[in-house]
C-alpha cells in the first residue's frame, strides 16, 4: 500500500458515511470520507425538527444537533475529510480507483475498500406523471425545506402536499408553523404513510388529509394556482366524476425517496428492484467485493438511527475485508408473505445480524415468521410506514440454509 | 443610408435574421422581445431537429420546401462558427405497413425535387441492423442521411450572443403594443418600456405575428396554435441514435423518437389543434402523453412505464395556408415573417438570408458590408466535457469549475457564473433559472433541479443584487418564494 492508498474512502458525509468512517477509523484504518457540499451531515442540517437520536444517543435531537455530535467525531478524529468533492467515476479492481472533482481539482484516489453512502433523492412532480403547467411553486419536500430552513424564504401560503409520508407530514407542520395556510395531504394509499407520532400533526394543525385521493393536474399562470385531484376507488383506479379543484400557490412533492446509487449502477453491483438499492451481506457489501454501501443508498429509512448503525456495520465490514479478505458462505434470506423488502440479502451465521423490513400492506394483529429458525415475533399493528428491526443472534442461524421473512395474521 | 431596423421577437427566426443583417454597416438593428431572455417561444419546446427537406410539398407550400433544405445546409456551417451543441445522426422514416412503402416513394421523390441528396429507401435488414431495437413490425424505410439534431434555445442564446458581438441591441421583457406609421411608412414601435424608433420593422413575433401584423390593420392571416407533447426519460433507458419517424400524415410529421443532444430517450409530439385564442396555454395532457406513448411504442417498443424525468408542450404557430408567409407588406418597412411553423427552426437561417433580399429587391436597401464582422462564438466551457488534463488545467486557474453545482448533468459553479455573466451580455435584466438551466443543462437531469436549484437561485440573486425570494423559474409572476421565511408571521406577506 502506497503512503496516499487509503484503506476505506467514504462516499458521502450524511449520517451513514459519518458514522461508517469514524467507526472505521476506530478500528484502526486510514480513511478519507468525501462530501460534496461544503460541510457534512447531508439533509439533516435542513432537518429543524426534534426527532433524531432517539435509539442511538437516547435522546431527542433536532437534525442539526445530531448531525453535529457526528461532526464532532470526524473533527476529533483522523480522518481525512474533503469537501465540495464530487467522485465522478469509480473503477473497480484490487483497489477501487475513484475520479474526484473538487476546486482543488481533479484528483484520483485510491482505497482498498470504498462505503457508499450517498442518500437518496426525491421522487418529482414529472415521475408522479402529474400533468399541467410547469410553473413555479412545485417543490420536493426537500427542496422546500431546503429554501426555508437553509436559505430562509418561505415559498408560498396557500400549500397543498403530496403524500402522507414522514416528511410529507414535517412539512405541514413546518409551514403551518410559519403562518401558512396547509390546505391539505394527498394521500395515494387508502391508509396515511407516516409515523403515528408524526400523523397528530394533522389534528393539532387542523389539516384535511384526503385518503385514497390522487393528484393528476396542476394549472396556473407563472405559479401554481389550483390543483385537481381525483378519488380512487378500492383497486386504485380514478373515480369518474370525483374530481376536486384545491386552490393553493405551492404544491409539495413528498412522494418517496430513490437510492442514489448512479456510481454503483455504473460498475455493474446487483441492485433489488425492490428496494432500489443495492444487494448487501450482512457486512453491508455489495454484489462486488469491497464496495460496501449503508444508509438511504440502501433502504430508505425512518430514523437517521438506523442509518448510522448500517454505516457502522458497513465499517465493520470493510474492516473485515481487509483483515480477512475472506468470504462467508452466503445464505439467502428470502422474501414471503406480506414483505416488501427485507435486507440483508445474504447473511452467513458467524455473527449475530440485524433484520430491516417492511410490510407490503398494513396488517392488525400480526406475526412475523421465520420459518426455518421456527422464530415467530407479534406485533400488534405493521404498517409499511414503519420499519421493522429484528435482531437474531448468531446461535439461532446455525442450522438454518437460508432464511424466509413473512408476516401472517 | 442608415436605417434602422427593429426585429420584434427573439425567437430562432428572429436572431437568425439579427445576425444575418448584422453583417451590414448601414444597419442599426434592434431586438424586441417581450420574455426576459430570448428564445423562449415557440423556439423553446419543439423536437429540435434540422429536417432533410424530403417533407414538404413544392406545391403546396413552395416557401416551405425551398427554405428547409436551405436551411439544412447553412445549419451545416453555423453549428460550428457558433459551437452549438447538435449531432448529425441522419433520420429513417420508418413504413409499418406495406401500403406505407409506396408513401416512402413519394416522400423520396419529393426530396430529390427539393434538392436533397442521399436519400434512400432501405430493406428492413438494413433498417434493423441500423437500430437494433426498432418494432420488429417495421417494413422498410427512407433513410435520410442529412437530418440531424440541435439544441434550440442553446441556438437561440448563441446567434444572439454573435449578433451582440456584432453589435446588434437586445431590448429584453420589452413588449410591443403598438407601431407608430407616418406617411405611408413605419416610424416606431410603442412598448412597455417606451418608444423605439425604426424604419425597418420586421415582425418575427411567432404566435403572435398576427396580432402584430393587425396592429397595422394588415389581417389577410391568422396563427393558430397547435399543441404537440413530449416525454423526456432517464438516462440508461435505451434511445435510437437515429432519429425515427413514422410515416407522415397530411396533418403532422408524427410521433418522433429520439436521442435528445442531452442523450435522454425523447419522444413526441401529437398534434392537437387549439382555440386560436389560445396561445399561453402550454398545459401538458393526460390524453395527450398517453398518445404520444402509444404512437412511439409502434416505432419503439420498449418505452417503459417508469423512468419519465420531464414532459412538456410545444404551440405550433399554424398559418392560415399553411405556408410560411416572408413578405414585404405594401406599406414601407413592414415585413411579415409569419406563420414560421415546422420545418421552421431547420430553415431560420435560410429566412433570414431571405429576408436580407428582401431588403435589398423589395425596399430597394443598398447594404454595404462590414469590414470587421465576427462569425465566431465560442461556448461557455463545460467540465463535463474536457479531458482530464484541460479540467484540471482550468480548476488550477479558476477553482469555482470544480465545485458541482448540479449533480446529475455534472455543471460547476463556475459554469453558472459564466451563464450569468453571457446573460448580462445580452441584456437579460432580470434572474431566472431558466435562463441558467438553457445556457449549461443544469436542473435538466434525473432529478430535476430539487438539490441545485436553491443553489442556483442564490448565485442569481447575489449576481443581479435581487433579494433571494423574488429569483424566478421562468419570468415575473414566477418567483421562487413571497418572501423571507416570516414573512407570513409578520403580516407583511402579499
Ligand atoms: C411541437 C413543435 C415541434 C417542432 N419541431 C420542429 C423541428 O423538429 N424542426 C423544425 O425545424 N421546426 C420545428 N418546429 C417549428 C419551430 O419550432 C418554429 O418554426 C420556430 O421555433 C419558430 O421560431 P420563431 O422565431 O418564429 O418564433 P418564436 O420562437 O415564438 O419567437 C417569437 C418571439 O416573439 C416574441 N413576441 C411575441 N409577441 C411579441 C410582442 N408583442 N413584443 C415583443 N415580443 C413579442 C415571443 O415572446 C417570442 O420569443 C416545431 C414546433 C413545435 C411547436
Amino acid at each position: 500500500m502506497s503512503s496516499e492508498d487509503y484503506h476505506v474512502a467514504v462516499i458521502g458525509g450524511g449520517p451513514a458515511g459519518m458514522a461508517a468512517a469514524y467507526r472505521a477509523w476506530e478500528f484502526g484504518a486510514k480513511v478519507i470520507l468525501l462530501d460534496e457540499n461544503s460541510y457534512l451531515g447531508g439533509i439533516l442540517p435542513q432537518c429543524i425538527h426534534p426527532g433524531f437520536g432517539i435509539h442511538y444517543f437516547k435522546e431527542e435531537l433536532t437534525g442539526g444537533e445530531f448531525a453535529h455530535r457526528l461532526q464532532k467525531r470526524i473533527e476529533d478524529s483522523d480522518v481525512e475529510v474533503l469537501f465540495s468533492a464530487r467522485v465522478m467515476k469509480m473503477k473497480n479492481g484490487k483497489k477501487k480507483r475513484l475520479v474526484v472533482i473538487s476546486p482543488k481539482g481533479i484528483e484520483e484516489i485510491s482505497a482498498s475498500t470504498v462505503i457508499y453512502a450517498a442518500g437518496a433523492r426525491e421522487r418529482h412532480v414529472f415521475e408522479l406523471g402529474i400533468t399541467g403547467d410547469r410553473v413555479a411553486g412545485i417543490y420536493t419536500a426537500g427542496e422546500a425545506q431546503a429554501l426555508m430552513d437553509l436559505y430562509g424564504i418561505m415559498p408560498g401560503k396557500e400549500i397543498l402536499i403530496v403524500g402522507s409520508g414522514d416528511v410529507g407530514l414535517i412539512m405541514a407542520r413546518r409551514f403551518a408553523l410559519e403562518g401558512a395556510q396547509v390546505k391539505g395531504v394527498v394521500e395515494l394509499m387508502p391508509y396515511p404513510g407516516g409515523l403515528a407520532r408524526n400523523l397528530v400533526i394533522l389534528q393539532d394543525f387542523n389539516i384535511p388529509l384526503y385518503l385514497s385521493h390522487k393528484v393528476v393536474e396542476i394549472r396556473g399562470k407563472g405559479r401554481v394556482e389550483r390543483v385537481k385531484v381525483v378519488k380512487l376507488d378500492s383497486s386504485g383506479q380514478e373515480i369518474p366524476g370525483s374530481e376536486l379543484w384545491i386552490h393553493a400557490d405551492t404544491v409539495i412533492i413528498s412522494a418517496g425517496l430513490i437510492p442514489n446509487i448512479k456510481l454503483l449502477k455504473n460498475l455493474g453491483v446487483r441492485i433489488d428492484a425492490a428496494t432500489g438499492g443495492p444487494e448487501i451481506n450482512e457486512l453491508w457489501e455489495t454484489s462486488l467485493q469491497g464496495i460496501f454501501a449503508a444508509g438511504n443508498s440502501v433502504i430508505i429509512n425512518d430514523l437517521v438511527d438506523y442509518a448510522v448503525e448500517q454505516g457502522e456495520r458497513a465499517a465493520e465490514g470493510a474492516w473485515h475485508r481487509i483483515l480477512e479478505n475472506r468470504d462467508g458462505r452466503w445464505k439467502k434470506v428470502r422474501r414471503g408473505n406480506n414483505i416488501r423488502f427485507v435486507v440483508p440479502h445474504y447473511i452467513s451465521g458467524e455473527r449475530d445480524v440485524v433484520l430491516y423490513l417492511r410490510v407490503s400492506a398494513p396488517m392488525e394483529n400480526a406475526t412475523l415468521m421465520i420459518p426455518e429458525l421456527e422464530k415467530a415475533l407479534h406485533f400488534s399493528v405493521l404498517k409499511p410506514a414503519e420499519m421493522v428491526r429484528i435482531s437474531i443472534k448468531k446461535e439461532e442461524l446455525e442450522d438454518a440454509k437460508g432464511i424466509t421473512v413473512e408476516v401472517k395474521p | 443610408m442608415r436605417y434602422r431596423v427593429a426585429i420584434i421577437g427573439a425567437g430562432i427566426v428572429g436572431t437568425s435574421i439579427a445576425r444575418v443583417l448584422s453583417r451590414y454597416e448601414n444597419l442599426d438593428i434592434h431586438v424586441i422581445e417581450k420574455n426576459p431572455d430570448v428564445g423562449w417561444g415557440v423556439s423553446k419546446a419543439n423536437t429540435g431537429l434540422i429536417h432533410g427537406g424530403y417533407d414538404d410539398d413544392p406545391d403546396k407550400y413552395p416557401l416551405r420546401a425551398k427554405l428547409c433544405i436551405r436551411g439544412n445546409e447553412i445549419w451545416h456551417r453555423w453549428v460550428k462558427e457558433l459551437e452549438i451543441p447538435h449531432v448529425w445522426n441522419g433520420a429513417l422514416v420508418v413504413a409499418l405497413r406495406d401500403e406505407d412503402i409506396k408513401e416512402l416513394e413519394v416522400l423520396r421523390r419529393r426530396g430529390e425535387r427539393n434538392g436533397v441528396e442521399g436519400l434512400r429507401i432501405i430493406s428492413r435488414k438494413e433498417l434493423l441492423d441500423m437500430e437494433p431495437l426498432l418494432t420488429p413490425d417495421a417494413k422498410a424505410a427512407l433513410f435520410v442521411p442529412n437530418a440531424g439534431q440541435l439544441s434550440p434555445v442553446p441556438a437561440v442564446i448563441a446567434l444572439a450572443e454573435n449578433s451582440v458581438s456584432n453589435g446588434v441591441k437586445f431590448h429584453l421583457a420589452t413588449e410591443v403594443r403598438k407601431i407608430g406609421v407616418k406617411n405611408g411608412a413605419v416610424r416606431w414601435l410603442e412598448t412597455n418600456r417606451g418608444r423605439i424608433d425604426a424604419d425597418i420593422i420586421i415582425n418575427a413575433s411567432g404566435l403572435y405575428a398576427d396580432s402584430i401584423s393587425r396592429m397595422l390593420g394588415i389581417g389577410y392571416f391568422t396563427i393558430t396554435p397547435r399543441k404537440g407533447e413530449y416525454l423526456i426519460f432517464d438516462e440508461g433507458i435505451p434511445a435510437p441514435s437515429r432519429i425515427l419517424f413514422p410515416t407522415p400524415t397530411p396533418k403532422s410529421k408524427g410521433v418522433v423518437v429520439t436521442k435528445e443532444i442531452g442523450g435522454h430517450l425523447m419522444i413526441g409530439p401529437n398534434a392537437q389543434d387549439l382555440d386560436r385564442k389560445d396561445k399561453e396555454n402550454f398545459a401538458t395532457t393526460l390524453e395527450g402523453l398517453k398518445e404520444v406513448r402509444d404512437k412511439a411504442k409502434k416505432l419503439w417498443p420498449r418505452i417503459p412505464e417508469n423512468g419519465v424525468i420531464r414532459s412538456f408542450a410545444g404551440l405550433r404557430p399554424e398559418p392560415t395556408g399553411g405556408d410560411f408567409i416572408i413578405r414585404s407588406e405594401e406599406l414601407w418597412g413592414f415585413l411579415n415573417v409569419a406563420g414560421i411553423r415546422s420545418p421552421g427552426l431547420t430553415s431560420a437561417p435560410a429566412i433570414a438570408y431571405h429576408v436580407r433580399d428582401l431588403l435589398i429587391h423589395e425596399l430597394d436597401v443598398k447594404l454595404v458590408e462590414k469590414k470587421k464582422w465576427n462569425p465566431y462564438r465560442k461556448d461557455i466551457l463545460r467540465i463535463s466535457r474536457m479531458s482530464k488534463n484541460q479540467a484540471s488545467s482550468l480548476i488550477g486557474k479558476r477553482p469555482q469549475y470544480g465545485r458541482i453545482v448540479c449533480r446529475c448533468n455534472l455543471v460547476t459553479e463556475g459554469e453558472v457564473m459564466e451563464a450569468i455573466e453571457r446573460m448580462r451580455y445580452i441584456g437579460v435584466p432580470q434572474p431566472s433559472i431558466d435562463s441558467v438551466k438553457f445556457r449549461t443543462k443544469a436542473t435538466g437531469g434525473t432529478c430535476q433541479g430539487s438539490f441545485c436549484r436553491p443553489k442556483i437561485a442564490w448565485l442569481l440573486a447575489r449576481e443581479y443584487e435581487v433579494p433571494l425570494w423574488k429569483v424566478t423559474l421562468k419570468g415575473e409572476g414566477s418567483e421562487l418564494g413571497i418572501g423571507d421565511i416570516k414573512v407570513l408571521l409578520r403580516g407583511d406577506g402579499k
